[in-house]
């Protein structure tokens, strides 16, 4: 079955749902599928139930961080200069918001097929991070997802237990946002000791006050 | 086939439930094993909640060993990230650069030379031939039989290094493969060493077998535990020997045919029971078929260019795009996923370890087994901590 009919199938089984195919330029030639965020779990439990796919297999999770993109046009307005109309080239500048994406990677055990590229997006990267959990559907997603969580900062609900994997728990940012800025010293990370949660207060003091000298 | 939620449940397979029904009077025993525990491999930790011997929660613990691999082959360009792709899983580091360099040729559209792919096969098969010999040995040292059965099966593992090393300058850490081909051509007279290590293997298996396979303490330690149900692996995603060992016949050298292996003739070794035994005995068979796949691929070779003309070592930048490519590795599905913007660093790269995602269901194989049997079930998943925490 092609990416074509996958998604006319998916349309006619689930009312409402409208899955986009995400072309790739590359000579891979993997095209994926997007899939809305509030039909994505029932689109999941489909795709692996339905007989004649059987993706039974959930081979690979992870998340992109897209920054915020900003493109600038060359737009003609005509404006009036000392009297006379005239025709001036003036830059707009349009913002499209950046979003977070969750990829699944989707394989048949049974019918050795694949693989199906899934796609999933957050509404922006800032506080509407929420993205349906896939775990309940493929357990193999339950680490992968956690991950995912930890190094992009994606909130999966309905995940039975999202806490952070590779980092420690205490760890603040996401690593793996392409805006992530490093501590300028990861040995005054807070982590549960006394003299060191004292040292870190101090350390921030110290880089928060205007004279760099502390309070 | 039905996957039905009951198999995302942890579940107890032996029987014991009823037993930790019974005690009332015992209480629960919250104990870490690991980081620093002999038989975890590196520093890996399982929190494991006991009642007496019998553990009834268990969580793995890792990210100790975490250095952000992604991260760095993010800000790097394509080609440097080849030797930290030797880091992931550090005992078959063959096996990576080829999943890492596959991929790659998909994303630019490379073709690789039929010389190199034979090169790769034969690295390959010998990488999966040392990784089981070890991992059986080291199975072997956590049942208790100290020494013998790791040594016998290092000695056979440096020979395969000495090729590794004539081959590539370094026993682990190889750093051979490049888009598009291998770095350098064989050297003289390495084809004729390795089809002398290859005839000699034979005498080492069945030496091994005699040695294990019988074994009266062995039998009783690894039959009917840690039962691994085929259903729950496909759901967590299980591949490598130990899906195989479930019963489940999916080899990503039959499935996906990639690089030459539709021209070996080999078997897909396949277990009953997926119990330790079961993926102790995979492995076993399966370094038998390897070896077939060496005897034809070091008959077959010929010589010819190992370099694609087109690919370009400098200034490498494949166009927009994404793509995932996939091998099975000794210790299962290894993916890497590149997405390129058109630069000459990756977008994104994400490996797909086996060895993480393996460890899903250890929590599982383990609930109502013994502590003792705990440690046996986790050395059966074969897991380098390399490839776990990158």
């Amino acid at each position: 079955m092609n990416l074509e009919e996958i998604k006319s199938t998916l349309e006619a089984a689930i009312p409402g749902c409208s899955p986009q195919i995400v072309t790739n330029g590359s000579p891979s030639g993997q095209h994926s599928l997007l899939l809305d965020r509030e039909h994505a779990f029932a689109a999941a439990m489909f795709l692996r139930d339905d007989p004649t796919l059987c993706l039974d297999y959930c081979s690979n999770v992870t998340g992109l961080d897209w920054l915020d993109t900003e493109t600038s046009e060359k737009v003609k307005v005509t404006q009036l200069v000392d009297g006379i109309e005239k025709e001036v080239e003036e830059i707009s500048k349009t913002r499209t918001p950046g979003y977070l994406e969750a990829v699944y990677h989707l394989y048949s055990m049974q019918k050795k097929h694949g693989p199906l590229v899934v796609r999933l997006r957050t509404e922006n990267r800032t506080d509407s991070v929420h993205l349906p959990s896939f775990t309940p559907v493929w357990r193999s997603a339950e680490f992968q997802e956690r991950e995912v969580f930890d190094l992009f900062g994606i909130i999966f609900d309905g995940h039975p237990d999202l806490r952070r994997i590779l980092m420690w728990d205490e760890f603040e940012d996401h690593p793996m946002r392409k805006d992530y800025v490093e501590p300028d010293d990861y040995e005054y990370e807070p982590t549960p000791h006394d003299a060191v949660l004292k040292k870190a207060l101090e350390h921030r003091n110290r880089i928060s006050s205007p004279d760099g000298q502390g309070a | 086939m039905s996957t039905s939620m009951e198999a995302t449940t942890p579940a107890a397979h032996h029987g014991f439930a009823d037993a930790t029904m019974i005690d009332h009077e015992s209480e629960l025993l919250q104990i870490s094993l690991g980081p620093h525990h002999p038989s975890t491999h590196g520093v890996f930790r399982m929190d494991v909640v006991l009642d007496g011997e019998r553990v009834v929660k268990l969580k793995p613990v890792f990210g100790y060993l975490h250095r952000n691999h992604e991260k760095i082959a993010e800000s790097t360009t394509y080609l440097a990230s080849i030797p930290y792709t030797d880091r992931l899983d550090y005992m078959c580091s063959l096996s990576n650069n080829w999943a890492y360099a596959m991929s790659v040729e998909k994303l630019a559209g490379l073709q690789v030379p039929e010389r190199a792919e034979y090169i790769r096969v034969i690295a390959a098969e010998l990488t999966r031939l040392q990784n089981h010999a070890s991992t059986i040995g080291f199975l072997m040292q956590e049942m208790g039989a100290s020494g013998t059965p790791l040594m016998y099966a290092f000695r056979e593992r440096e020979k395969i290094l000495d090729l590794f090393e004539a081959l590539t300058g370094s026993r682990m850490m190889c750093n051979y493969m490049r888009f598009g081909g291998c770095r350098v051509d064989l050297p003289a007279g390495w084809l004729d060493q390795a089809r002398k290590t290859v005839a000699e293997y034979p005498r080492f298996l069945d030496e091994f077998e005699s040695l294990l396979a019988s074994n009266e303490i062995l039998l009783a330690r690894t039959q009917g535990v840690g039962v691994l149900p085929p259903k729950l692996a496909i759901q967590g995603g299980v591949t490598g020997p130990i899906l195989r060992a479930s019963g489940v016949n999916y080899d990503i050298r039959k499935v996906d045919r990639y690089g030459i292996y539709e021209r070996f003739d080999f078997k897909v070794p396949l277990g009953e029971h997926g119990d330790v035994y079961d993926r102790y005995m995979i492995r076993m068979l399966e370094m038998r078929e390897s070896l077939k796949i060496l005897d034809q691929a070091l008959q077959q070779i010929a010589p010819g260019p190992i370099m694609d003309p087109k690919a370009k070592i400098r200034g490498f930048r494949p166009k927009a795009g994404e793509a995932y490519g996939r091998i099975e590795s000794p210790k299962g599905e290894l993916g890497f996923y590149l997405i390129s913007d058109g630069t000459p660093n990756p977008y994104r790269y994400r490996v797909r370890p086996p060895s993480l995602i393996n460890l899903t269901v250890l929590e599982d194989m383990c609930l109502g087994s013994s502590l003792a049997d705990t440690v046996v079930i986790f050395g059966t998943i074969d897991i380098v901590l390399g490839e776990v925490d990158r």
